[in-house]
Parts: C-alpha cells; sequence; structure tokens
C-alpha cells in the first residue's frame, strides 16, 4: 500500500486560538460589567451605551458566539484534519471562514451597543449581519464536509459526526429565526409574530445552546480527552447511540422555555416530555467522558489538563440534569424569571464550554510550539481560580432565584401579597448579586493567568507552522465491505442528510400544528395594531434593551395576577413583531403596566420621571437612568416604512394608513406631551420619551377596552 | 406567514406528515441500536483508536508520561 504525505496546517488552528483567547477576556469583562451595574446602577453614567439593556446582549453573544464560537473552530481545526487524515480542504476557505467570523464580531460590537437590534435573544444582530453570518457558516461547512469527503481514513470517527451535526443544524436554527423584513439597513421586524415567534426564538435558542455550546464541544471531549489522557473513547458503542439521540431530542424540547406562558399546552408538554428524555443521552455522554479517564485518576491529579476536562465533564452533567428537572412545570414555576436560569446557564457556560475551552488551550500550545507549558503550578492556579469562581458564581444565584420566587409568590394570612412591591424582592437579592460579582472576578484572574501562561510558553517555543503526516489513499480500503452504521458514517453526505432530516423532523412537528391550527391563537376582537408613537415606542424599548429586564408575559398564578393583573392571553400578542415575553424579571413585569385599573398603573407623568431617574421615585431601584430619552427627538422619519412592512408581515392597518402615520403620530404626541406640560413638566412633543410612554401605557389594555373603540383611529 | 400557512392547509394529509416522521425516526433509532449491539468488537476497537494513532504527545508532561 502506498503511503501519501501531507500536511496539517496549524497556522489556521492557530488564528481561531488566538481570537479564542482575545475575544473570551473581553467577553467575560462586559459580563462583569453587566454584573457591577446591578449593584451600582448609576454606574453607566448616563451613557446609552454603558447601559444594561445594551451591554447585557453583548455580553451573551460575545461568549457565545465569539468566545465559545472560535473555540469550538480551534477544536475543529485541530482536529478534524488528524481524525481524517488529510489537510482542511481548503487553506483559502479556512481564512474566509476566520476572517469573516472576526468581521462579525467586530460588527457585532459596533451595532449591539449602540442599540441596532432585532430585539430576540441571543439573535439580537441585524439582517446584514445575519446574512453574513448564513455566508460565512456556509464556508465553513463547505470546507468541514468537503474535508470529510476527501479523508484518508475508512471510517469517520465519532467526533466529525458532531461536528457536521453542528453544521447542518446552526444553518437551519439561524435561517428560520432570522427572516426578517428589513425596514432600512440596521432595521427589521421579524416575520413571526407573537407566540409563534416566541416558539420559533426559544426553538432557536434552546438548539443554539445545544448545537453550537453542546454538540461541538462533545466532539472536542470525544478527540481531546482520549489525546490527553492516552487511551480510547471508554465505549465507542455508547458513543454513537450518544450522538443520535441527542441530537433528535433535543430539537423537541424548545417549548419548555415557555412553560405556563400563552403558548398551546400540547406544545408545552412536548417540550417537557423530550426534556426529561434528554437526560439518557446526555448522561450516556457524561459518563462516557468520564470513564475514559477510568484507571487514569493519578494522571488526572497532576495534569492541569485533565482536571479541567473532568471539572468540564461533570459540569456538564450537572447543567443537563438540572435542565431536564427546570422544564418540569413545577419546578420551572418557581425557577423562571429568576436568577436560578443564569445560574444554570454559568454552571454551562463556566464550567463546561469555559474549562473544555481551557483544557484544550493548555494541550494545544505546548503542542502548536513544540515546549512545554510555561508554568504547570500556574495552570493548577487557574484550575481552582475558575472552579471556585465557577461555585461563587452559581450559588448565590441558585439562592437569589429560588429566595425571590417564594418572596413573589408569598401570601399573608390575609390574602394579600406579602410583598406587593416589587422592589423589596430586589434588594433581598443585591448581596446574591454582591458574591456573584466575587465569582466572576476570581474566574477572570484565573482566564489572565492563564494568558500569562500561553504567552510565556509560545515565547519559549518555535511556532510549527505545519506537521507532516501520512497515510494510504482512501482507495484502498474500497475492497472491504461495509455494513450498518458503518456504511452510513463512510459517506458524508449521506450521513449529513440524515442528520438534518432527524432534526428537521422536530421542527416541522412543534411548527406546523402551531403555524396551521388557528384554535392555538384564539383571536381576540379587542386586539389592535399599534397606533404609529406607541409603534416608534416599541422600537425605543426593543432598542434600549429593556426587555433584559422586564417580562410580559403574565403567567397564569394567582400571584401573578394579583401582582400585575389577568394573565397574557395568546391572542393579545399578535401584532407583536418580535415578541417581548422576556426570561428575565430584575423588573416587574409590564404586560398590564398600561391598564388603569390594573396594579402597577402609573400616570405619565410617573414614567418621565422614572426614565430620567428611577431611583428618584424608587429609592432602591437597579434599573438605570435613561437620560438620553427625554433628551433625543424622536426620528419618526421612517414610520410610513415601518407601518407598510407591518402590512405585509398582516398586520391589518387600513389601506394608505402609512401615509397618514405621521400626522397622527404627531397628534398622539402633542396630546401626551401636553399633559406632562400640564403638569408643570418641561417637554417638548417629538421627544423620545413621549413614544416610549405612548408604548408603556398601552402594555396591556386592549383586553381591557369595553366600548370597542381603539387607541388605534380607523379613518 | 400567510402565504405559508395556506401552502401547508392545502397539502392533503398534512396533520399525519408528523406522525410519520416520528414513526420514521423511531425505526430508524431501533435499527440504530440493534446494529450498533452487533458492532464487531475489533470494528469498534479500530474506530476507538483513530485519534491516537497519531503519536504527537512529544511534549513531557506528567500526563503524558505513559507514552
Ligand atoms: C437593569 C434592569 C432594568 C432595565 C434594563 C430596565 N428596567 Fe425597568 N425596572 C427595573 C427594576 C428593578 C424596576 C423596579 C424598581 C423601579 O420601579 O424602578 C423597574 C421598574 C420599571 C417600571 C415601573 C414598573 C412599575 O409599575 O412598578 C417601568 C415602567 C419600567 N421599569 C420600564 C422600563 C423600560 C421601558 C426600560 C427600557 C427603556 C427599562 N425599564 C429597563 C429594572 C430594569
Amino acid at each position: 500500500m502506498e503511503l501519501q504525505k501531507f500536511t496539517y496546517d496549524n497556522k489556521i488552528t492557530r488564528l481561531f486560538m488566538n481570537a479564542t483567547i482575545l475575544w473570551g477576556i473581553v467577553g467575560m469583562l462586559v459580563g462583569l460589567t453587566i454584573a457591577l451595574e446591578l449593584v451600582f446602577p448609576l454606574m453607566s453614567g448616563g451613557i446609552s451605551w454603558l447601559s444594561f439593556g445594551r451591554l447585557r446582549p453583548l455580553h451573551t453573544n460575545a461568549v457565545i458566539f465569539a468566545f465559545v464560537g472560535n473555540g469550538l473552530f480551534t477544536g475543529i481545526y485541530y482536529s478534524a484534519p488528524r481524525l481524517l487524515k488529510t489537510p482542511m480542504f481548503s487553506e483559502l476557505l479556512g481564512k474566509i471562514h476566520f476572517w469573516g467570523w472576526q468581521l462579525i464580531i467586530v460588527a457585532a460590537a459596533l451595532t449591539l451597543p449602540f442599540g441596532f437590534t432585532v430585539g430576540k435573544e441571543y439573535a439580537e444582530l441585524e439582517w446584514p449581519i445575519d446574512i453574513a453570518i448564513a455566508l460565512i457558516w456556509v464556508v465553513f461547512g463547505i470546507n468541514l464536509i468537503m474535508t470529510t469527503v476527501k479523508r484518508r481514513t475508512k471510517h469517520i470517527y465519532v467526533a466529525i459526526w458532531f461536528y457536521i451535526a453542528t453544521f447542518v443544524t446552526v444553518a437551519v436554527l439561524h435561517i428560520v429565526n432570522s427572516i426578517n423584513i428589513p425596514v432600512s439597513l440596521l432595521k427589521s421586524y421579524p416575520i413571526y409574530a407573537g407566540v409563534q415567534d416566541a416558539l420559533v426564538q426559544w426553538w432557536y435558542g434552546h438548539n443554539a445552546v445545544a448545537f453550537f455550546l453542546t454538540t461541538p464541544y462533545l466532539g472536542m471531549m470525544y478527540y481531546f480527552i482520549p489525546k490527553a489522557a492516552n487511551r480510547p473513547v471508554y465505549s465507542y458503542k455508547l458513543s454513537i447511540i450518544h450522538f443520535w439521540a441527542l441530537i433528535f431530542l433535543y430539537i423537541w424540547a424548545g417549548p419548555h422555555h415557555l412553560l405556563y406562558t400563552a403558548l398551546p399546552d400540547w406544545a408545552q408538554a412536548l417540550g417537557v416530555v423530550f426534556s426529561v428524555m434528554l437526560i439518557a443521552p446526555s448522561w450516556g455522554g457524561m459518563i462516557n467522558g468520564l470513564l475514559t479517564l477510568r484507571g487514569a485518576w493519578d494522571k488526572v491529579r497532576e495534569s492541569p489538563v485533565l482536571k479541567m476536562f473532568v471539572v468540564a465533564v461533570t459540569a456538564y452533567g450537572m447543567s443537563t440534569f438540572e435542565g431536564p428537572l427546570l422544564s418540569l412545570k413545577s419546578v420551572n414555576a418557581i425557577s423562571h424569571f429568576t436568577d436560578w436560569t443564569i445560574a444554570h446557564v454559568h454552571i454551562g457556560a463556566l464550567g463546561w464550554n469555559g474549562m473544555m475551552t481551557f483544557g484544550m488551550l493548555y494541550w494545544l500550545f505546548p503542542r502548536i510550539y513544540k515546549t512545554q507549558l510555561f508554568s504547570t503550578k500556574l495552570a493548577n492556579i487557574h484550575f481552582w481560580l475558575a472552579t471556585t469562581g465557577m461555585l461563587f458564581f452559581a450559588i448565590p444565584l441558585y439562592f437569589a432565584g429560588f429566595a425571590q420566587s417564594l418572596m413573589w409568590k408569598e401570601f399573608t394570612a390575609d390574602g394579600y401579597l406579602k410583598y406587593p412591591n416589587f422592589i423589596e424582592t430586589v434588594t433581598q437579592v443585591i448581596p446574591m448579586y454582591g458574591i456573584r460579582i466575587l465569582g466572576g472576578t476570581l474566574y477572570i484572574t484565573g482566564v489572565i493567568i492563564m494568558i500569562f501562561n500561553l504567552i510565556k510558553t509560545a515565547n519559549a517555543g518555535t511556532f510549527v507552522a505545519t506537521e507532516d503526516d501520512e497515510a494510504p489513499a482512501l482507495e484502498s480500503h474500497a475492497s472491504v465491505i461495509d455494513k450498518g452504521h458503518r456504511t452510513l458514517e463512510g459517506k458524508p453526505l449521506l450521513f449529513t442528510l440524515l442528520a438534518l432530516a432527524a432534526i428537521l423532523i422536530g421542527g416541522i412537528i412543534e411548527f406546523v400544528p402551531m403555524f396551521m391550527v388557528k384554535s392555538n391563537i384564539p383571536t381576540i376582537s379587542s386586539v389592535k395594531p399599534y397606533t404609529p408613537l406607541e409603534l416608534e415606542g416599541r422600537d425605543i424599548y426593543i432598542r434600549e434593551g429593556c426587555y433584559n429586564c422586564h417580562s410580559q408575559m403574565i403567567r397564569p398564578f394567582r400571584s401573578e395576577v394579583e401582582r400585575y393583573g389577568d394573565y397574557t392571553k395568546a391572542g393579545e400578542t399578535v401584532y407583536d413583531h418580535p415578541f417581548q415575553f422576556g426570561s428575565k424579571r430584575t423588573g416587574p413585569d409590564l404586560a398590564r403596566e398600561g391598564v388603569k385599573t390594573g396594579p402597577l398603573y402609573k400616570p405619565n407623568s410617573w414614567h418621565y420621571n422614572h426614565f430620567f431617574s428611577p431611583q428618584k421615585l424608587v429609592a432602591e431601584s437597579i434599573m438605570p437612568p435613561f437620560p438620553w430619552l427625554i433628551a433625543n427627538e424622536l426620528d419618526y422619519s421612517k414610520i410610513s416604512k415601518k407601518i407598510s412592512v407591518m402590512q405585509t408581515l398582516g398586520v391589518p392597518y387600513p389601506e394608505g394608513y402609512a401615509n397618514q402615520a405621521k400626522d397622527e403620530l404627531l397628534k398622539q404626541a402633542n396630546e401626551i406631551a401636553q399633559g406632562l406640560r400640564n403638569e408643570g413638566i418641561d417637554v417638548t412633543d417629538t421627544k423620545e420619551v413621549i413614544a416610549l410612554i405612548a408604548y408603556i401605557q398601552r402594555l396591556g389594555t386592549d383586553i381591557h377596552r369595553t366600548d370597542g373603540s381603539s387607541a388605534f383611529t380607523n379613518k | 406567514m400567510k402565504i405559508i400557512a395556506n401552502t401547508l392547509e392545502n397539502i392533503a394529509g398534512i396533520e399525519w406528515y408528523p406522525i410519520i416522521g416520528l414513526f420514521i425516526f423511531l425505526i430508524f433509532f431501533i435499527v440504530l441500536i440493534i446494529r450498533v449491539m452487533y458492532l464487531g468488537q475489533d470494528e469498534v476497537q479500530e474506530l476507538s483508536q483513530l485519534p491516537l494513532d497519531r503519536n504527537d504527545n512529544f511534549v513531557k508532561e506528567p500526563n503524558n508520561q505513559l507514552n
């Protein structure tokens, strides 16, 4: 058999590696900043792009797509060629992929803090960036699949399947969830509305966790743990079942993010059942990873790399046990909208993704620089800082989430809410937010030590730009007759299609009834489209990221109905492009904020002063001040375009309404501003705050309108 | 969205598609498990050695001293 010689390119691995480290520290520092802002709400100093609602999406996007994104590309560009015994298909595609991805990250950093956002969590980026993501993702996919096609190995190792499933699924998720109609270069509306938008969004959001944060890292687990421990995976058979069960079950579980919401019951039940079943493959994977180290625990004790992998896999096991737990309705009733969720995701992000990444970097650097790690001791210190940092981060937040939720639900003996004032429940958890900052600081300190250690390592060695290898060509295997699953894995394209089919089935079963069966969203005749001014106000709400702290989804619990007003109906959301249910109640729910007879109602002047300085009205508030809303002129130049886009999306504005929208807007703005002026507030008609107040006062009022009239004038 | 919904509604028997889909997958899954159970030990061995057949553990680290 003739051996063919070829080389592996370490340059691309190094690029991704450095990007992982750079964006990792940036994303974590932004996270630390917003954690501080929750304790010191005046910290943003009235600077719009430093405020919590603008920076929180930057943090999540940076950590997910920049840190973990580059991390998974590092792992794939290093391991795939070695597992397939061939260089990556194209160096050029690799470079386009790398630089394209970094440009996307820069574009995100230049838009999100300035309020350019779609307003859907983890899918905030505006449409031109979405298109760029799709294109670059396809470049990555071609490079990966063609490498698999050109391989010299007969079989395809399980890690590669995880990589391919990642590519296929993320492509589908991203495209389906990002179908928006542009209003301008940096403003668009999703084509879905309300409950349907929520379903699509959480199908996306949940599976982004599955296929961006989990499957590629599982592939890396199946490569780097055997590498670092120098022993094969515990059970290869288990890994096959792990793979198929995981990708099939995950795709269904999305609705567990919407329990007790206006989503139909059958969809919620589907989400719960599949979430519980997910424990099996997840734990199968965890056990497979840990048992790979059986008999090697003496090595684990000495090697920071293996120690980090062990904590990573354990954290994976913890979050995949907790996830199904959180999707049980009774647990979810307590955990949802609280800091419990934040704790849960950080076990995943800091533990699973973070530790896997660090372990991989400590393993890769010495190999790519042909030297030894500068200091094992420093790496051990990093390990301890990261582990304790993670615990100091998560444990207080578990406590905060649990405690706050119980306070929200507690009634006095006479049947009144024990803590009717939302802020009382906030001040109780502030100390926990303080400890979380300590945890985050420890974790970041560890990362800084790692950076020092890795730079020292790189300086001590010489970079190995390419590595040689040799293997017989694939044809020489052709005579061997294959059967069963190995036939499948021998045909990467067929395999890709099957994986695609597996994930599409789940998606289709969720969506078809949701979009077709009309009874799923009973129409409510008094629900009317937003007025032009309210629409502008809503866009400001989205721009400021209010949804990062406020939900708009009152669940059908006595405690919530008492506190916020009548629970939210699916039919009330049909004109909400995008939906704004939110996922975290740092502040109170706003779904019925505008209802005059409701428990929360505040007059316009209150809101005006509150936006200017929340602390003036609620001394202990942790809502940041929004002085720029008071100062900025409302830009309503695009209102006709916005109305016509809404019409395209099926919002029933009367024909020709786009042309009169501007007049309507000015008229309503004048009424509100005049009211404020009557109360002695010095304000002109067309300030941004006027539009936001119009929107806030509209919230939840539709079903309370008894005379059949509407704020929306239909001439 | 209307366009999609209308098109979908006009496909005869579409309500069965999801159930058929589920069924296909279940069968696929059962077949997979049986196949995997009967996978030969030598093949499994070969597969799980794929990451390890190349020795790039030239780095002297405590965890690599088994080489
Ligand atoms: C950092 C989280 C945070 C952000 C971001 C935030 N809020 Fe708040 N919000 C709070 C908290 C906490 C309260 C409760 C204390 C208070 O009333 O100030 C609150 C209260 C409110 C209230 C009063 C609710 C009531 O009736 O008691 C309104 C209205 C409100 N926020 C609107 C907004 C809007 C609009 C935005 C975006 C421009 C926004 N908030 C952004 C945290 C936040």
